[in-house]
């Protein structure tokens, strides 16, 4: 099976939900149109990055009017949304939704926040506690938010679950301007590739570009087979929509040419992970 | 290639973008920035007028009677190279003016006072032409604490305060500024003969090396004495960066309430941009 992926490489408006939630409902109805299957906006897009104090005023709630309209937007076109989502018992979680067939079929809440260097997250949110693969209309998917990827365990889960897609979306800030890249960017080219390589599925990343507080989102953007060849790429530094073709065949083909996931033994792994959980304990 | 290597191109395209978007979201599409006739107000003034277009970028020399003339005449090759508009506003009047009430202030209260008064006039005109006040301080100056806090410390948006002086001599060179603009030792020219090196006792070429160690790569003053800097001057370094933390944070306020600025009511500049 084939379907067809829009990467929308937006910069949000930095708290204003209502102004960016226009600008979504605009790009998925010009999504529908050109018979795109999937859009995918980057992480927070709803709110933009550094909500800070804000954060409690942009989150939405499940059954929210936004959601709520998202939702109605996507009885043809999927897509995959970033905001901060307020749980029952009032956690700010920093969430991907994935709207599906006109609901919100399933959310990710961003399991690792950094709370180093620059970053400032764990003060404003609450971890996520699940990483799971679910089954959407186009394939078997599973979402990661930015720091989640840089935890290998989380895109191991999500290929044994099931994912044969993995989308990620993020805010990653532009640091070390090197050969016409960044830094930032260059780590991240080695590992959405090794992951779409040593997990045989598509690795679909959309970042945000603009500026924030003086911080520069660097976009590059990208659809990596299974292979580990690109499928499509997104400028550096600007706004820009780009389309790919996801081909579940080329899943199915590097899974057979190198069955690293039927090999993985899993028993080991948990059985390895256990003791040295209870080493530590 | 040195760590202290930037790649200019990309580092251009990210600084005009920077001042574009930050300059943008506010409604606002114009800068105002002193021209020193030195480096970094140069490069300030490339990035600027590449980032808005010349007609939109206000460039005002204000020299003191004690200036050297080489400054300002500097500054308006920059500025017809560049195709911006400029002003002169001589400061003498004011700060003779009030050195008359004070005649026994030193050299470091005079210049203070004259970053301040340059501040206050570009902070007049930003407020006449509806423009940003660019700032144009370095990271090494920055991070030395030779500058003026409330003075030439004072901007709105500053593009270049996170490059250190050696890579604003890169970026000069990238952006075509003039050649004697490039070349010339760097001055405060707060009176005749002063140059930044010859006052702090030690290179930018040295101290930005030092910096890059300490700060980006977070290694300790022993660590980077062992790879054959001299002891004395990481020292010296370390703790011009300590004492002069005070002028990179804003005053203090002193907490009563459960919500005081930038304590426990943090927001973003950007709100709502």
């Amino acid at each position: 099976m084939e379907f067809r992926v829009r990467l929308a490489q937006i910069t949000p408006t930095l708290g204003d939900v209502e102004a960016n939630l226009e600008r979504h409902l605009e790009i998925i109805g010009d999504a529908e149109s050109a018979d795109i299957d999937l859009v995918v906006f980057p992480e927070m897009s709803l709110c933009g990055y550094h909500v800070r104090d804000l954060a409690a005023e942009v989150a939405l709630v499940d059954g929210s009017p936004q959601l709520g309209a998202l939702a109605a937007a996507t009885t043809k076109t999927s897509a995959v949304v970033g905001y901060v989502a307020e749980s029952l018992s009032y956690e700010l979680h920093v969430a991907a939704g994935y709207f599906d067939t006109g609901n919100l079929l399933h959310v990710h809440h961003k399991i690792y926040l950094p709370t180093y260097g620059m970053f400032d997250e764990q003060r404003y949110f609450a971890n996520g506690h699940h990483v799971r693969a679910f089954d959407a209309r186009l394939a078997p998917m599973g979402m990661l938010i930015c720091e989640d990827v840089w935890h290998p365990s989380n895109p191991y889960i999500l290929a044994h679950d099931g994912a044969q897609v993995i989308v990620v979306i993020a805010n990653s800030p532009a640091r070390g301007p090197r050969d016409g890249s960044w830094d930032t960017a260059e780590a991240y080219e080695a590992m959405l590739r090794t992951y779409a390589e040593l997990f045989g599925c598509y690795v679909i990343f959309v970042n945000r570009v603009g500026y924030e507080e003086g911080i520069h989102f660097w976009g590059g953007s990208r659809v990596i087979a299974p292979s580990g060849a690109e499928a499509a790429r997104a400028p550096l530094g600007e706004e820009a929509l780009v389309d790919a073709t996801i081909d579940l065949e080329q899943v199915r083909l590097a899974r057979i040419a190198t069955p690293l996931l039927a090999d993985e033994n899993l028993d080991l792994t948990i059985r390895e992970l256990k003791r040295i959980r209870d080493e530590r304990a | 290639m040195s760590a202290l290597d930037i790649d200019c191109p990309l580092v251009e395209q990210t600084l005009c973008g920077f001042i574009n978007e930050e300059i943008g979201k506010f409604g606002v599409g114009k800068a105002v920035f002193g021209m020193s006739g030195g480096i970094d107000s140069t490069v300030s003034a490339y990035l600027a007028a590449r980032a808005l277009g010349p007609e939109n970028v206000l460039g005002i020399i204000m020299p003191y009677k004690l200036s050297n003339p080489e400054s300002q005449a500097h500054a308006e090759l920059a500025a017809v190279d560049l195709g911006i508009e400029t002003l002169v506003v001589d400061i003498t009047p004011m700060i003779d003016a009030y050195f008359e009430v004070f005649p026994d202030a030193d050299n470091s209260r005079r210049g203070n006072k004259m970053a301040r008064e340059r501040m206050t006039i570009l902070y007049d005109h930003s407020a006449r032409l509806g423009a940003m006040v660019l700032g144009t301080s370095n990271k090494t100056e920055i991070l030395l604490g030779y500058t003026t806090i409330w003075g030439d410390m004072a901007s709105a948006i500053n593009p270049i305060g996170d490059l250190y002086k050696t890579q604003l001599w890169q970026l000069a060179r990238h952006l075509n500024v003039p050649a004697p603009i490039i070349d010339k030792k760097p001055s405060a020219d707060l009176w005749e003969g002063q140059t930044d090196e010859g006052e702090l006792g030690f290179t930018y070429e040295d101290v930005d090396k030092v910096f890059y160690e300490l700060i980006d790569r977070r290694r300790k003053v022993d660590e980077i004495v062992a790879d054959g800097f001299d002891r004395a001057f990481v020292e010296k370094a370390y703790r011009m960066v300590r004492d002069s933390q005070y002028k990179r944070r804003m005053p203090l306020i002193a907490k009563l309430s459960h919500r005081s600025m930038d304590r426990d009511f943090r927001y973003s500049r950007d709100w709502g941009r």
